[in-house]
């Protein structure tokens, strides 16, 4: 019982980085633990555990990296930019998935942190994962603006649309998507139905729909009106609760989710378009 | 990396379901916060009031048999154990119809906010404290209304 309550306590009804940092004070080392497998060569998967000695601004892609540089070159890891702008560092730490260049060793709660690859996404190796089904999903709602006033080929004439910040408001969250993966692999219906296209895909079709440019809206609309589609979000709040970007991709997915309902207007205003001659300016 | 030229949304379905949580995804529900723990919540007692439902069907068919019929079936819940029982249906559907009310609401965009410009530490403007009292409300509904089943089913002459 006492286990029970100590889980719900921890429940976080605030934000993740209002966690005291405490657990950690005073401790100069951590014990990682890595999943390792490599299928590829029938290495089953197990952990193995390294420790690291960390500081107060070390981030878990920083001990990863320590432990890759000087404990076990073969650890296999995807990483990029270790400024949560790329999307590539995301796994599951601590059972959670976040990004390990975004996730400072201090906030979690004990010394010991399992690093495992993302759920819902074919493991290739160690903490990689394919994002090719996540991708195809992201493809099948054609996350681009579909105008066509706006012939954006013609280089000669520059269209310029006419946005308020209010319209720009309409989508903007939803378009700092980084496409890092945690909401997907977060998603209780993703982790069972592959045809559903998962949080991220949904957000980035809400996004496309609210933005004032895109003519295109009902077409999208099919590739998600489905049985699979927008339907088979159950708002566990999952996808949003892992955002590191703040998209919030339960929102959208709720709020197209009323437009297709027709519980909320969805007399979207098309953007004014500004033609601009600069024939002989453009190379 | 596998390769493959199928693309879309249906094209994909076909693709392995390596590294997929499944049932395990949503048996843990501690988690991810109180709108996860409303979604395990809700599946549970959905499950268990669809069971009940059934064997609902099956116990008030015993009708077709007569009264004999009927009280013999009525004996299964006149026992703690059965009224145990009819307390749990008690609080699953008030929770599940409290909680899907709730839902109703918020899956047709309703009580969510407005999407804006997200500041650090981006908390989600959908697991607001709209939500939050709707799922703490229908707990405490739930729990209200099995106090007062076990009243009356225990508490009776």
């Amino acid at each position: 019982m006492s286990g029970i309550i100590k889980k719900i306590s921890m429940l976080r009804t605030g934000s993740k980085h209002e966690r005291s940092e405490k657990s950690l004070r005073g401790r100069s080392s951590i014990v990682l633990r890595v999943y390792r497998a490599n299928k590829a060569v029938g290495d089953s998967a197990h952990y193995d555990t390294f420790d690291v000695p960390i500081q107060r601004w070390t981030t878990v892609l920083d001990a990863l990296l320590y432990a890759k540089s000087y404990k076990d070159t073969s650890i296999g890891i995807r990483y990029s930019c270790r400024m949560a702008s790329c999307g590539s560092c995301g796994m599951k730490i601590n059972g959670i998935p976040r990004l390990a260049c975004y996730t400072n060793v201090s906030e979690m709660e004990s010394g010991v942190i399992s690093c495992e690859p993302l759920t819902n996404f074919p493991l290739i190796r160690d903490l990689v994962t394919d994002f090719h089904q996540f991708f195809s999903h992201h493809k099948s709602v054609r996350p681009y603006i579909i105008n066509q006033n706006a012939d954006l080929r013609d280089r000669k004439e520059l269209s310029e649309f006419i946005q308020s910040p209010r319209d720009v408001d309409e989508y903007l969250q939803s378009s700092y998507c980084i496409k890092c993966g945690l909401c997907y692999s977060a998603c209780p219906t993703v982790a069972t139905d592959t045809k559903f296209p998962g949080p991220q895909a949904l957000a980035q079709a809400y996004r496309y729909s609210a933005d004032t440019r895109d003519t295109g809206s009902r077409e999208d609309m099919k590739a998600i009106d489905d049985k699979h589609g927008i339907w088979r979000c159950h708002f566990a709040g999952s996808c949003s609760s892992v955002c590191p970007k703040g998209v919030d991709p339960a929102l959208g997915i709720q709020l197209l989710r009323g437009h297709m309902m027709s519980f909320s207007k969805h007399n979207k205003k098309i953007a004014e378009l500004k033609h601009h001659s600069h024939g002989n300016q453009i190379t | 990396m596998r390769t493959s030229n199928r693309r879309g949304l249906f094209k994909t379905a076909e693709e392995d379901r390596n590294n997929r949580e499944g049932l395990k995804g949503w048996l843990n529900p501690a988690r991810y916060g109180w709108e996860r723990v409303s979604y395990w919540l809700q599946r549970l007692t959905g499950l268990f009031l669809l069971i009940y439902f059934i064997g609902h069907i099956y116990e008030t068919s015993s009708l077709t048999g007569g009264a004999g019929a009927w009280n013999a079936m009525l004996q299964f819940t006149e026992t703690p154990w059965g009224h145990l029982f009819l307390i749990l249906v008690i609080g699953t559907s008030t929770y599940h119809s409290t909680n899907g009310i709730r839902l109703i609401f918020t899956e047709a965009g309703r009580g969510l906010g407005r999407p804006g410009r997200p500041d650090y530490p981006y908390d989600a403007l959908s697991l607001n404290y709209r939500q939050k009292s709707g799922i703490w409300i229908a707990l405490i509904l739930a729990a209200v209304a099995m106090f007062y089943g076990g009243n009356v089913l225990f508490g009776g002459d």
